[in-house]
């Protein structure tokens, strides 16, 4: 069991106390303190920008700590000056965004660094590929190893990134929201492999938003806020509710707040459509009403939502937008026909990481901000991005700060802004609060019933079923690119949902 | 620390051009002098003109080893026409259009024919060339002692309140090709295609329709480049601009440019041109022979290309 704030524990593996983090002069980390025990599974959370990824990169050797009083792991010393020494002491970590190789192999990604030789000193592909496959099958995954990572949906790589991680078989092992981007079944049994480290000895960090998974998965947690260390202790004593407090410092009632609308005019009406990873889906979608999907990875969700959007185009099927066909060949068309679509993966996706916040956000609805000619009216444009920003409480140094400097949630905000500064009249949102914070997501989930009120019509594509549940006035449910179920609110459950999405 | 400070200490290609000036004036007297100074600016001038276009296409995420070439056959068709007593203004019009339209067929190949921009306008250096050789049959073509062979003349001799034409255009090429980058869509899409191409195109930018128009910007620039060569020469050289594509991607990646694209500015070019040009000035003032000035001018591309890779880490 974890002990309180500032007392230290005999039995810890890893202690860590009193740590200290700046960047460029912003205390991100002060004074934190967090220790871990062998067969331990201790849940880190805390809202956006807590400190929690800072706090595992400074354990994992690819920052260092500014100042500490105790870091220790094992019994020696654990300020590991390069990512390497810690991977050799035992240490890895699963990163919250990906980073895996698109050209390479499944196999290649996972092998990457400790490839297998031959005895002629070539890569033992053989071996390769059939540990890859080992891996993936403790994971319950058939994903074919030779497959390049880049045509994986960002569940299946997210296994890929675990399965990697597994196979150092190292005795901490650390995973920044391992489950954003996976649905219940892929949970369930990351969930087990889980119990299984735990079961020998190995210990466990886990961060997430899902905080149902905690008190499913975690026996301790630690929660950071504005980077101090507010609460340690075991999950059995604690509640959700109070969870919330500690991690936010107030009460947040109606996590999932349902709007509801009178049903406008049918703004959405999709009809026989296929496409790469969707076949022959139909059906419409009003304003003011939040139609959610339901699947398992690679049922085809993302697919629609790019068919919709004029991403990948379509093989057959018609798309009306209130009462017009419109001919979807590229992006644009779809922006120009008043879709916005909100990608699921931020980092490849969605923003341009090494730019500001400001042609971030303002990039898609640029035109709008433009005298004839294409010269920029900049201060409306600063003007409508300091507006988003305040309305989604985005924490950032200022709106000229570089994206990659955001933690994942405050860039899940500006991805969100991005698309909604388009004003749209559809907007589909895939996986919109992927690392997103329970406060935060309060927010998102206000804004987005605030739009469903002004008549947006809202596709939500997520893979957290309470949020799915919360929100949706009607849930369609794909399995194997098709629709295989329909369900209204009230009518569907988790159980039912399930039971369509398997197939 | 006070503003002008702020300003050198994220410009440290400013910095470098200073510490580069200050020696090069401590070790030779002759240096600062107007005339030695403006003779810098003039000579600087016609990199400084190709860098421009080459900035819009590195930050693309791009590369356009053929503006040697484009310089080349503009020159050679802009001397042909001048020697055929088309009007100065006409000819240079059209000179300047066929630049665009030798830069837009690159960026077609590169935008919809997905080529690497490294081979596709590989590729076009040497048709190019092969097409200037065969234009001028090999041989100089003079401008002539047409009517307006004299007007065209001061395009690259002449001077405007003291100051050599060229500067001049290069200046203005400087701001107007600056204001659009920074102030237009144009601009804002040119670094989006170069920070992240699938964002860009989820965001709605025809990426291939914009590589047509950036590429298109470093021909019209080049052959700009191609009318001040001739005009200055009175004549178009077959071989000229042989080697000028590497002058303006040092400019270029010396500025401050990441070759990886999305990341750069054309204020860091200019500085980036202003140390190649004082870099030659200097080892010419101190008769260092022209085999060690290029021995020199790599090591200083050298050091840009480290100091880029330190950054992006
Ligand atoms: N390289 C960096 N440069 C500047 N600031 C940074 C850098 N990395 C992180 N930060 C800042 O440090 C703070 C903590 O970030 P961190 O990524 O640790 O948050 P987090 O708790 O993991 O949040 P999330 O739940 O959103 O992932 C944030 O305010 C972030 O903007
Ligand atoms: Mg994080």
């Amino acid at each position: 069991m974890a002990p309180a704030p500032g007392t230290p524990d005999p039995d810890a593996i890893l202690d860590l106390r009193g740590v200290d983090k700046a960047f460029n002069g912003v205390s991100v980390l002060e004074g934190v303190d967090f220790s871990l025990r062998a067969g331990e599974i201790m849940a880190l959370i805390g809202e956006n920008g807590a400190g929690k990824s800072t706090l595992m990169r400074i354990v994992t050797g690819i920052i260092t700590a500014d100042r500490a009083t105790t870091m220790t792991w094992r019994g020696g010393p654990a300020g590991f000056a390069t990512p390497r020494r810690a991977m050799d002491a035992g240490i890895a970590m699963i990163h919250q965004e990906l980073n895996l190789l698109p050209h390479l192999t499944v196999a290649e990604n996972i092998g990457l660094g400790r490839e297998p030789l031959t005895r002629l000193g070539l890569i033992d592909r053989a071996r390769l590929r059939r540990d890859a496959a080992a891996l993936l099958a403790r994971l319950r995954q058939p994903i074919d190893v030779d497959r390049p990572v880049g045509t994986l949906s960002v569940g299946q790589q997210q296994m890929v990134e675990i399965a990697r991680a597994l196979s150092l078989d190292a005795r901490l092992l650390i995973m920044d929201e391992p489950t954003d981007a996976l649905t219940d079944v892929e949970t369930a049994v990351l969930f087990e492999v889980i119990r299984g480290l735990k079961a020998e000895g190995k210990g466990i960090v886990y961060i997430s938003h899902r905080l149902g998974e905690i008190f499913t998965l975690c026996d301790s947690v630690t929660v950071l806020r504005d980077g101090r260390t507010v609460h340690r202790g075991p999950v059995a004593e604690l509640d959700e509710a109070t969870l919330i407090r500690h991690m936010v410092g107030r009460a947040i009632t109606d996590q999932y707040p349902y709007l509801a609308c009178p049903p406008g005019p049918e703004r959405l009406a999709v009809e026989g459509v296929s496409a790469e990873g969707v076949r022959d889906v139909s059906f419409t979608a009003a304003g003011g009403e939040i139609v959610g999907f339901a699947g398992l990875m690679g049922a085809g969700r993302t697919e629609l939502g790019k068919a919709i959007f004029g991403a990948s185009p379509l093989r057959a099927g018609r798309i009306r937008v209130d009462g017009q066909e419109v001919r979807l060949r590229h992006p644009r068309d779809g922006i120009t026909a008043g879709i916005a679509y909100v990608p699921e993966d931020r980092k490849a996706e969605g923003l341009i990481q090494p730019h500001s916040i400001r042609t971030n956000m303002s990039l898609a609805a640029l035109a709008r901000f433009c005298r004839p000619g294409g010269v920029i009216r900049r201060a409306d444009e600063r003007a409508a991005v300091d507006r988003f920003m305040a309305a989604f409480a985005v924490r950032a140094r200022g709106i000229g700060a570089e994206v990659r400097t955001l933690s994942g949630g405050n860039q899940q905000k500006v991805s969100l802004a991005k698309a909604l500064m388009l004003s749209p009249r559809v907007v589909i949102l895939d996986e919109p609060t992927r690392g997103v914070d329970v406060g935060a997501r309060r927010e998102i989930y206000g804004l987005i019933n605030e739009l469903k009120a002004g008549g947006l019509c809202i596709l939500l594509m997520s893979s957290d079923m309470p949020e799915l549940l919360g929100l949706s006035d009607r849930i369609l449910v794909m399995a194997g690119g098709r629709l295989t179920g329909r369900f209204a609110r009230g009518e569907a459950t988790q159980e039912a949902i399930m039971a369509r999405a398997v197939g | 620390m006070n503003a002008p400070l702020q300003v050198l200490s994220r410009n440290k290609p400013l910095i470098g051009l200073i510490v580069l000036m200050t020696a090069v004036a401590v070790m030779s007297p002759s240096f600062l002098t107007v005339d030695n100074l403006l003779n810098i600016l003039r000579q600087t001038s016609i990199n400084a003109v190709i860098a421009v276009g080459m900035t819009y296409v590195i930050l693309s995420g791009g590369i356009d080893l053929s503006v040697g070439s484009v310089l080349a056959l503009c020159g050679a068709v802009c001397a042909w026409l001048v020697a055929g007593d088309v009007s100065v203004w006409l000819a240079i019009s059209l000179t300047l259009l066929l630049g665009a339209g030798l830069g837009a067929m690159n960026g077609a190949v590169v935008g919809f024919g997905g080529v690497q921009p490294f081979v596709a306008t590989l590729v076009a250096m040497t048709m190019l060339r092969g097409a200037t050789l065969v234009f001028t049959d090999g041989r100089p073509i003079t401008t002539g002692t047409g009517a307006g062979a004299d007007a065209f003349w001061s395009v690259g001799g002449g001077y405007v309140a003291g100051i050599p034409v060229p500067v001049v255009i290069a200046a203005l090429v400087f701001t107007v090709f600056g204001l659009v980058l920074t102030r237009t869509r144009f601009g804002r899409y040119t670094y989006a295609v170069g920070g992240n191409e699938v964002v860009a195109r989820l965001s709605g930018i025809r990426v291939g329709v914009q590589k047509v128009a950036i590429y298109g910007v470093a021909g019209l620039l080049a052959a700009l480049a191609g009318v001040i060569l001739t005009a200055r020469l009175e004549s178009a050289q077959p071989t000229a601009g042989a080697g000028y594509e590497l002058d303006a991607i040092a400019a270029v990646v010396v500025g401050g440019t990441s070759l990886a694209g999305g990341r750069g500015t054309l204020f860091g070019t200019l500085v980036g041109a202003l140390i190649i040009g004082v870099l030659n000035n200097a080892l010419n003032l101190m008769d260092v022979s022209s085999y060690y000035q290029m021995i020199a001018k790599g090591a200083v591309i050298l050091l840009a290309v480290l100091a880029d890779g330190r950054r992006s880490q």
